[in-house]
């Protein structure tokens, strides 16, 4: 075990990633012998050569199309989109092109030892496009496998079993924690399971889902609640696409109510559809109405960042309406 | 480092504008319409044995492109695009690959594919998306792929597969393979920001991969002087430093000459070229378009003056590698093969129903399970609703 923060538990991963297979490449924006703008690919083009780690130009659409082409071909690319924000020139590649790669051609040719990994999330006055938290575009496109780690201990497992999976798969890294969240990891390598979520902390009045960053915040808001004592089981969805609606309807029939909470704009945000299949698996067991509390229907704002973002606070305001229904 | 290169060396005191149509990039042509080779043009590597196969698969595309746009006409199918005119652009670049390089293309490729050794069975299963489709029904039809040709499968999305042979080929630089990609794409398609995501990365990252455009004239009803004011697309290469030849498309020695030169060049020097070979869409774009409202008959019929089969089959004649009878015997056979081959396809039956949700992932998940059975349990309910699979639901 070592004590590292969530980019060195990332960097941890690459390098283990490199170092066991050499069909694995890391490259994007300023990855090469800076590192990447947060560090996390640092030290890999000095270990692995400057073949396997590299600066790419700036071209995110050319990214992923390049990691599309190596994927088809049998390496194992990892692509850095510099900000989940930029990722929007690559959405033709990444719609169109890596989640359909298998399906068309009838399983001949496939992209699945691909794995893009973009910083996303606000609370670092990232305004409009250091902010975003754009993964309902994605989980919206079958062929696709996406995951938010919440820690570093999260982090390095689940992006091994990303580099691992026979899938491609969307990494989103929730960059406000990328040195604020420092906890124990193996320095060996290991994987989480994808597709499965995770209870971390149990209650039985009412169950809270989140991903990323924002577990930590219904983290919060469960031990607000606990003082005056409502219970909450807060679960750690990890893997957005295909997604464990299993453990949250288990939960679900025990507590009888729920609350699902992103950053992202609420209409058609992935909460949405949490709350739809939840109301169709637990009709009998619910309470009161499936809630979200969420970021607004705005572009991300700068100056009212804290106003706009869903925190604790306005989660324990919704825990309280939930349970006075 | 900083690299500005030496621009300070090349410093002027008057302001010089660069234009590149003062420094237009000449058209490299062999073989006049006539069939004879220009005097000091520079022959390709050819012997008789491969010039002919390059003939009889210019030969079958016209018979298979024949049939397939009058069997959509009928409504047999449902959709089809013949690359008439162009056969000397796929069909004579493909000539100077070896089968380990990766053919990556736009959808007007197919003669490329049966250069490759793609049966008339399997042309025929794609188009009727029939349950023997390689692709398993899934795509619209000429949306062909090979693994086993090294043929990637075609997809509608225009010029997607640019950076994606870009990447394609730098694998194969990685693992020290003396092979290359050659990517096919259309001047339309060269628009498209994917083409300069290509071109620069690939450049840059020294990929071992041969553009081949198509300049036809059109994408669609858009003329190619609505599509681009520069000297066409080969000028664009030397901007990316990319080495780049403009080619006589029509012309199918001078097309066969200049990529076994592009890509002993990629191959050796591992880096990327670009080809443009200027050509004539001479049918529409696709079965779902009408050229008469859009271009001339005039100018199709100065087209199909320099047509690419006539004119090589004139120089193989001239060689006696090839004579009438053969040529008529030869046409008969392609038009009865392609015949027989189209009524095989439309008796097989559709994909099974299972393959609705296959491969999209490696494994069908949990969720797409329960869509799959609610789905089977529908038409076990409503049969009458499902002929294509509603029989056949428990042999999938």
């Amino acid at each position: 075990m070592a004590e590292m923060n969530l980019l060195q538990a990332i960097n941890s991963a690459l390098d283990l990633a490199m170092k066991a297979d050499e069909q694995v490449l890391c490259f994007g924006e300023d990855v090469g012998q800076f590192g990447g703008v947060f560090r996390a690919s640092s030290q890999l083009q000095e270990k692995y050569g400057s073949d396997r780690c590299f600066n790419t130009p700036l071209t995110e659409q050319g990214i992923v199309g390049f990691a599309n082409g190596l994927a088809a071909q049998g390496m194992r690319p990892v692509a850095e989109v510099q900000f989940a924000d930029y990722i929007f020139p690559a959405f033709d590649q990444i719609v169109n092109e890596t989640a359909k790669y298998r399906y068309r051609s009838g399983n001949q040719f496939d992209v699945g030892s691909l794995t893009i990994r973009t910083p996303y999330g606000g609370g670092i006055h990232g305004g409009l496009y250091h902010s975003q938290s754009p993964e309902a575009y994605f989980t919206h496109t079958p062929g696709l496998k996406i995951v938010v780690p919440r820690n570093p201990y999260q982090a390095k497992g689940l992006l091994l079993a990303s580099i691992q999976d026979d899938d491609p798969v969307l990494f989103f890294e929730p960059k406000r924690l990328y040195r604020a969240a420092v906890g124990d990891v193996p320095e060996d390598a290991y994987t989480l399971p994808l597709s499965k979520a995770e209870i971390v902390r149990e209650g039985q009045d009412l169950t809270l889902v989140a991903w990323g960053a924002q577990v930590e915040v219904a983290e919060a808001a469960a031990q607000q609640a606990s003082e005056s004592g409502i219970e909450c089981e807060v679960i750690d969805l990890r893997t957005l696409l295909p997604w464990d609606s299993d453990t949250i309807a288990e939960s679900v029939r025990k507590t009888g109510r729920l609350i699902v909470t992103h950053e992202a704009p609420r209409t058609s945000g992935f909460g949405a559809e949490i709350c739809a299949t939840l109301q169709e698996m637990c009709f009998l067991s619910l309470e009161s109405p499936i809630m979200r509390v969420t970021g607004l229907d705005t572009p991300f704002p700068l100056a009212l960042e804290k106003e706009y973002l869903p925190n604790a606070l306005k989660l324990v305001d919704a825990i309280h309406d939930s349970l006075n229904y | 480092m900083s690299d500005q290169r030496h621009w300070a060396e090349h410093q002027v005191n008057q302001p010089v504008f660069s234009d590149s149509l003062q420094q237009a990039i000449p058209t490299f042509c062999v073989l006049q319409t006539d069939g004879q080779v220009y005097p000091d043009a520079t022959m390709p590597d050819i012997d008789q044995s491969l010039a002919q196969k390059i003939y009889r698969t210019s030969c079958f595309i016209r018979a298979l492109d024949e049939r397939m746009l009058a069997s959509q006409r009928q409504g047999r199918i449902s959709f089809y695009m013949t690359e008439t005119g162009e056969e000397a652009a796929d069909i004579g670049s493909c000539a100077a690959l070896t089968d380990d390089d990766l053919i990556m293309g736009q959808y007007r490729e197919q003669g490329a594919l049966a250069f490759r050794g793609f049966t008339v069975d399997q042309f025929m299963n794609q188009i009727f998306s029939n349950e023997q489709d390689l692709g398993k029904g899934r795509q619209m039809p000429v949306h062909y792929g090979s693994r086993e040709l090294n043929y990637m499968t075609i997809s509608s999305p225009l010029t997607t597969q640019l950076p994606q042979a870009a990447g394609y080929a730098y694998g194969m630089k990685l693992r020290g393979q003396s092979s290359c990609v050659i990517c096919y794409f259309g001047e339309g398609a060269a628009s498209e920001g994917d083409f300069h995501a290509a071109l620069n990365m690939a450049a840059v990252k020294h990929a071992p991969v041969i553009f081949f455009c198509r300049n036809n004239g059109y994408a669609i009803s858009t003329p190619a002087h609505e599509q681009y004011a520069g000297d066409g697309i080969a000028s664009r290469g030397p901007g990316y430093g990319i080495r780049t030849i403009r080619v006589d498309g029509n012309d199918m020695l001078a097309v066969l000459k200049a990529t076994q030169d592009a890509r002993a060049y990629a191959v050796e020097s591992q880096k990327p070229v670009l080809i443009e070979a200027m050509t004539y869409r001479l049918g529409a774009h696709s079965s779902s378009d009408d050229p008469t409202g859009y271009r001339s008959r005039k100018e199709e019929q100065l087209w199909r003056h320099k047509d690419p089969v006539e004119r090589f089959k004139l120089w193989l004649m001239a060689q006696g590698w090839w004579d009438e009878a053969q040529d008529q015997a030869l046409k008969e056979e392609y038009r009865q093969s392609v015949s027989n081959a189209m009524k095989r396809a439309e008796k097989i039956p559709a994909p099974h129903l299972r393959d609705l949700v296959t491969d999209v992932y490696q494994q069908v998940p949990a969720h797409l399970e329960a869509q799959f059975a609610s789905l089977e349990a529908h038409i076990q309910r409503h049969p009458e609703a499902y002929p294509k699979t509603a029989g056949r639901l428990h042999h999938g």
